[in-house]
């Protein structure tokens, strides 16, 4: 170590081979606090995943999908119905707040970027943001609860929607203002149109990053209780219907790790799991679906 | 066409003369883009100061001068590119073919379709050779597959790069070389069949020899085009055009053939750049 040190020639160096010994000491030692840094912040998210496969795992069978939750106390049964339950509910919110964010998110970045209307929609969006999502239920259990006088797979949707609408459409603005302004003077050069050029050029070139803000709105809508506790409440039956109460996954959880009961605690922590590996499933689908095609 | 053209293409690049007028030449007679006294603003700053210019047809007209003179802005106005840019106004007038360009009937982008431009950084879509070329067609509806792969091919040829990429037409075109990309943002400029080819600083970013491809180019392209080259290079302006318009401050300070103002500038100003005393 000492005999290369000495080997580095004087003029690489400012003042000489202390210093440069010194220099070389604190990289080394920056770089290694950098790396075990890195380390550890997975170590929280590992220890989740380990966590949830070893209390999921060995109660995992196909009945958990198929059947429908046990009265407390009791064995055997599933939660078939919360995992169609949480799949409808994301579902509907991201019909409503997919084409809804991306549309705004088009408006506010390529047609008037400097627009009172878009400097305020950036802002109430980035507002929304940190609005806890207890606060979404709320507001959905008052506004379509109260007025429809039901529980229903809706009015969670509805709160999801709420929910995620400012994820997706500041993502989708940032992801639009990562396309290269070149791209879009190419084709205004030939002759095209603003609709066109954003049609056929820009959003084909933002969609992979639109789609990471879509997935990251699905991870944080399926795993979400609190607007689902308010607004689709829980059911024990399978859906019939978008107007009748509905069972979630996250809902499912919260019940059932509550309750006294070993069988229905294994099953809350087997809920956990199959939530967590949808979410990955569907994230790992959109990245493979929407890759760039060419790089 | 003359016959001083006619050995200018034979080998463009073999002899650093300058390319010559026909005999009968006069500047203006046989305007084609005409430049009256226009003025362009960026908000409150003036960019160009009262420009009176006529470009005439199948010549290729090099714009020069240090940076900020002015003469991209320009450029970018025969296209009405620069209206892209919030709070631009402009006075005077520019006019094609005795038409004003900001006639209310004009169409901006039938405009743009007869105007092709090449931008100083090549500028290819994220897609494959072939699509970048048929986009314009693409945009204006057409749809007919022989047409587009005939297009493709014209286009190719003309752009010198057929040869070089007709085996991974459908490969991306993110995969080309740098001096590839621009000749192909060449033949895209080209694909809509316009009239006038605007090319802004078109090989600033390229080496020497993808330069010299494209300058051969510039030269085979101008039978058929009318091209305004925007170029920092003087030599380039010397081997490229028969026309150089020297601006400086926004303003035109001498407009002639490229052989006086190369030779024999009638400006100081024009000379003291020329020969590399400023800018």
């Amino acid at each position: 170590m000492n005999a290369s040190l000495s080997r580095i020639p004087n003029f690489f160096t400012r003042s000489g081979k202390q210093t440069s010994l010194f220099r070389l000491l604190r990289n080394r030692l920056l770089t290694g606090l950098c790396i075990g840094l890195s380390l550890l912040t997975l170590v929280p998210l590992l220890s989740i995943v380990i966590l949830v496969v070893r209390n999921g795992f060995p109660l995992l069978s196909l009945d958990l999908f198929t059947q429908l939750p046990p009265a407390p106390g009791l064995d055997g049964g599933g939660f078939g119905n919360a995992i169609v339950g949480t799949l409808i509910m994301v579902g509907i919110s991201l019909i409503f707040a997919v084409p809804l964010g991306i549309l705004a998110a088009i408006y506010i970045n390529e047609y008037a970027p400097v627009s009172k209307m878009a400097s305020t929609v950036r802002f109430v969006a980035k507002l929304l943001t940190g609005i806890p999502s207890i606060i979404c239920g709320v507001f959905a259990f008052a506004a379509v609860v109260m007025t429809r006088h039901e529980f229903s797979a809706l009015a969670g949707g509805i709160a999801l929607a709420i929910l995620i609408l400012p994820t997706i459409l500041l993502t989708a603005e940032q992801s639009l203002m990562g396309v290269s302004y070149a791209y879009r003077e190419a084709s205004f050069g030939v002759g095209a149109t603003p609709f066109q050029t954003i049609w056929r050029i820009v959003l084909p070139e933002a969609l992979p990053a639109i789609m990471t803000g879509v997935m990251l709105a699905v991870a944080r809508a399926s795993g979400e209780t609190a607007p689902v506790l308010f607004t689709a409440l829980f059911s024990q039956n399978w859906i019939h219907s978008l107007k009748e109460p509905t069972a979630s996954l996250s809902v499912l959880i919260y019940n059932f790790s509550s309750l006294p009961y070993a069988h229905q605690i294994s099953m809350a922590w087997s809920a956990s799991l199959v939530l967590v590996t949808l979410v990955t499933l569907t994230n790992v689908l959109a990245q493979v679906i929407f890759r760039p095609k060419h790089r | 066409m003359s016959s001083e053209e006619n050995n200018a293409s034979e080998s463009p690049l073999a002899s650093s003369t300058l390319l010559e007028l026909p005999d009968d030449f006069v500047p203006g007679e046989t305007d084609f883009i005409k430049v009256e006294d226009f003025k362009f603003f960026y908000g409150k700053k003036q960019a160009l100061h009262g420009i009176n210019l006529e470009i005439p047809s199948r010549k290729v007209t090099a714009f020069i001068g240090p940076s900020g003179c002015g003469k991209s802005t320009l450029l970018r106005n025969f296209n009405r590119m620069n209206e892209l840019i919030p709070g631009v106004r402009h006075e005077g007038d520019i006019s094609i073919h005795g038409t004003s360009i900001f006639d209310p009937s004009v169409e901006i982008i039938a405009l743009r379709r007869r105007i092709g431009m090449v931008f100083q950084k090549s500028n290819p879509f994220p897609m494959s050779i072939y699509e970048n070329i048929v986009y314009p067609l693409r945009i204006a509806g057409q749809k007919s597959r022989s047409i587009l792969d005939e297009t493709v091919e014209r286009c190719l040829r003309s752009a010198a790069l057929w040869d070089e990429v007709k085996d991974r037409l459908h490969e991306s075109a993110l995969g080309l070389s740098g001096g590839q990309m621009q000749r192909l943002c060449i033949a895209r400029a080209v694909a809509s069949r316009p009239e006038i080819l605007l090319m802004d600083e078109p090989c600033s970013a390229l080496d020497p020899i993808a330069t010299a491809k494209v300058e051969e180019l510039i030269i085979e392209l101008k039978k058929e085009f009318t091209i305004v080259i925007v170029t920092h290079n003087m030599q380039q302006a010397s081997r490229v055009s028969e026309l150089t318009a020297f601006f400086y401050l926004g303003e035109l300070v001498e407009f002639d053939a490229t052989r006086k103002i190369f030779t024999n500038p009638s400006k100081k100003q024009t000379e003291e750049y020329i020969t590399g005393r400023f800018g």
